[in-house]
């Protein structure tokens, strides 16, 4: 009985996707985006002056569209470094030894509870900008590279969080037949829980890469060339008139839109197919 | 407060260099309140926003009208796939171009200030995700409580209100900390539009004082202390409202 | 001391007299969309009698007891409570539940509530009676089905027949003039199965129009004035227990109690 009252746990684990996601909504939303840029060209002045708000937009979309691809790939390498932190975090984490556990219980703790762009400055001021190898050389570290790695750690954190969740969803019935086949406990995690936890995870896994995906237009305050950044900067050049403002941010809005919609209807159905078999 | 603490910073910086000018500096420790009063108002103001979204979004889901429904699905879907920091500036940027200038004699200034257009942009955010949590509450009461309601011949109003509500508040409770704690700290994105809160303050400060790492400590423990105070207190309502009997 | 108010005049439709049946159905039809689990049943209850309602399941046992309260509605025939026709479009659903009370296999208590509260949230919301005199009359009744001391408990911390008798009386509490009580003792263990019964025994005893959906043959051998056999949508069968369960007629009557006695 009381199971009537709970939510399933899962569809609500750490931010997981909306029940309703359908694609038909992606092609609404597309539509009113071209209705949008039609009220913006309609509002504009007729040309007197240089070419109206879409055509410069269309003018400045591959240079949008560079910035975008360093979004990406900072969103792929900062995924990478997290997960592979945060799974090392997450096993810290459940450790025997209290010398080990409190720390990353601290760590965790400590990178899930602060903001994504107050870590952000901290990384972006305090990692020096350039490192003097041992051999003399001097290793600059780009802009970029710094706000990766700075948003990489809260996702470590969250990643964390998800391996511990899912190693503590396993039943104890599991470890304690390992233990009567005699495997030690380091043995147990690798051949049968963790794998087992891969698919409890991934959903989550995924709902994060699209939160941290979501995250890079911040170092653009911080001077990286990204998307927002660059759209930014189009505007300037090309005059900094107020009709410009809608269609390219609404551009950018459409441009994120389309490219983390498919990875949420994706995430959905994974979601769906590990309920069901679990 | 401050002729209490400023002595010991000031000897603090004389002796360590440990830079804390806010805590000594009567301009200074202006602004570092001022800054604390604005990231607190727009923390509480999101939050009340996400709500009122929150529970009207979700009584519009259920709603007979298929229009209705899908204008919700399309909100939820926009404002949850788009960056938070784009939006914020869509909003203060593309439509507070728009907004009409009021005359304050000699000058004119925006009827909406940033500070608003971060509640409405950061309150919009927040409401997409507690729509979805609120519909869950509401749908996971079961249907024999409500059948058994009905029977008792209460109206569907009051069978919402002291029945299906109360309930679904309960479960959704963990799920909606989790969307307010988020959005506490997502509101630190205001620093975008120069909202003059915590990060924005702060970051004046250090410009002025170069005294970064220490000006960072401060925002850091900031943000920190808030999420937690949130987070705790949440936790506090969920022990108060949670229903003997029915335990995790 | 009976809690039972003098019933007949209260709340009564003109046309109804205490003399006709307080419950008459007739020729009643329901499906499911393509799935037909009513075939056309008709039953009387009268005033103050007992009735219990046997049969295998999926036999519309159930779904015949909700349509009584309009929790279901029906597609063809007519169910009249005193006087009052279940499927007039017109008809103000809350006066019928006033007069008839449902008790459910699964309690559906409000897990937010304490017993107390659970009873008195009713009359205090629908009746406006004043809080102080449903306060009385509730712990009245918890009194009553043998819970007092329980008052301030709430539902997750009792027992399945604790919950089942606070739910009793909640639905006591509106002053029904007919008590539904559906396989309420079905989702109980043996030992709680009595209690629940010994409520349900002293409710009839005071005069309370009792309908049960039951498997108890005990119970219904005991207490009730007509046992009716329900299968596959119809009434086969109905007669005072005693001639029953010992001279049933119709083979599929027979073949269903051999098959539970």
């Amino acid at each position: 009985m009381s199971g009537a009252f709970r939510i399933d746990a899962r569809r609500f684990g750490e931010g997981s996707f909306c029940s309703r996601i359908h694609w038909r909504h992606g092609i609404w939303l597309g539509l009113a985006f071209c209705g949008s840029l039609a009220f913006a060209h309609a509002q504009s002045e007729p040309a007197q002056q240089s070419a109206s708000a879409i055509s410069t937009l269309v003018l400045w979309m591959p240079f949008i569209l560079t910035g975008f691809a360093l979004n990406l790939l900072m969103s792929f390498i900062a995924m990478a470094v997290a997960t592979v932190l945060g799974i090392g975090l997450g096993l810290l984490q459940i450790s025997r030894s209290r010398l080990l556990q409190m720390p990353a219980w601290f760590v965790t703790h400590l990178f899930r509870n602060s903001p994504w762009l107050v870590i952000l400055f901290m990384v972006m001021f305090l990692v020096p900008f350039e490192i003097r190898l041992p051999g003399g050389d001097i290793l600059m570290i780009p802009d970029w590279v710094k706000a990766t790695f700075a948003f990489s750690l809260p996702v470590m954190a969250n990643i964390s969080e998800i391996v511990r969740g899912a190693i503590n969803s396993i039943p104890k019935g599991q470890w304690e037949s390992a233990e009567s086949l005699a495997f030690t406990r380091g043995q147990t995690l690798r051949w049968i829980i963790l794998p087992q936890c891969v698919r409890r995870a991934l959903p989550p896994w995924m709902n994060w890469y699209a939160l941290l995906a979501l995250a890079t237009p911040m170092a653009s305050i911080l001077g990286v060339r990204e998307a927002v950044g660059n759209a930014q900067a189009a505007m300037e050049a090309a005059g900094a008139r107020p009709e410009f403002l809608i269609p390219f941010y609404l551009f950018l809005l459409c441009l994120f839109f389309a490219y983390i919609y498919p990875i949420a209807l994706w995430t959905r159905k994974l979601e769906r197919k590990y309920v069901v078999a679990n | 407060m401050f002729e209490v603490i400023a002595p010991f910073f000031r000897d603090l910086y004389d002796r360590t260099g440990l830079n804390f000018i806010v805590f000594y500096d009567s301009y200074e420790y202006e602004r570092f309140l001022s800054g604390i009063g604005i990231s607190l108002q727009l923390i509480f103001w999101s939050i009340v926003v996400s709500l009122v979204i929150g529970v009207l979004g979700a009584w519009a889901q259920g709603a007979r009208s298929p229009v209705l429904r899908f204008l919700m699905d399309a909100y939820i879907q926009a404002f949850r796939n788009t960056p938070p920091m784009v939006q914020l500036l869509f909003f203060y940027f593309a439509l507070g171009a728009f907004t009409p200038q009021v005359d304050m004699g000699g000058y004119y200034q925006p009827l909406i200030s940033s500070f608003v257009w971060a509640v409405i942009s950061l309150g919009i955010f927040g409401g997409a995700f507690n729509v979805e949590i609120f519909r869950a509450g509401l749908e996971a009461v079961p249907d024999s409580t409500k059948e058994a309601a009905e029977s008792l011949c209460m109206s569907k109003w009051q069978i919402y209100l002291y029945v299906a509500f109360p309930l679904a508040f309960r479960i959704s409770l963990p799920a909606l900390t989790n969307n307010l704690v988020s959005l506490a700290k997502t509101t630190s994105l205001a620093y975008v539009i120069a909202v003059p809160e915590m990060t924005y303050t702060l970051n004046q400060v250090w410009s002025d004082n170069v005294n970064v790492p220490e000006m960072m400590l401060l925002l850091f423990l900031f943000y920190v202390l808030v999420v937690s105070l949130l987070a705790a207190g949440l936790h506090v309502l969920e022990r108060r409202l949670a229903m003997p009997g029915y335990g995790r | 001391m009976s809690l039972q108010t003098n019933s007949n005049t209260r709340g009564a439709s003109p046309g109804w007299s205490p003399d006709m049946p307080i419950i008459s159905i007739r020729d009643v039809h329901k499906s499911f969309g393509a799935l037909e689990v009513l075939k056309g049943v008709s039953l009387d209850v009268r005033k103050g009698e007992v009735i219990c309602i046997i049969g295998p399941s999926g036999s519309g046992k159930s779904t015949l007891i909700r349509c009584i309260n309009g929790l279901n509605d029906i597609q063809k025939g007519s169910i009249t409570v005193a006087g009052q026709e279940v499927n007039d479009p017109k008809l103000d659903l809350l006066a019928l539940r006033r007069k008839v009370g449902i008790v459910f296999q699964q309690y559906n208590l409000f897990p937010h509530k304490t017993a107390l509260q659970n009873v008195m949230m009713a009359p205090v919301l629908v009746l406006k009676e004043p809080k102080k005199e449903v306060e009385e009359r509730a712990r009245a009744l918890i009194a009553k089905v043998r819970l007092q001391g329980k008052e301030d408990a709430y539902p997750g911390e009792l027992s399945g027949g604790q919950q089942q008798r606070v739910a009793i009386a909640r639905s006591l509490a509106m002053r029904p003039d007919v008590m539904l009580f559906d396989e309420v003792t079905a989702a109980l263990d043996p030992e709680t199965v009595k209690e629940v019964l010994l409520a349900i025994k002293e409710l009839a005893a005071e005069g309370m129009t009792c309908i049960l959906v039951t498997h108890e043959m005990g119970f219904a051998r005991e207490v009730a004035d007509q046992v009716y056999f329900t299968d596959r949508g119809v009434i086969v069968e109905h007669g005072p227990p005693d001639q029953f369960f010992t001279k049933a007629n119709d083979p599929r009557t027979r073949q269903f109690l051999s098959q539970i006695l």
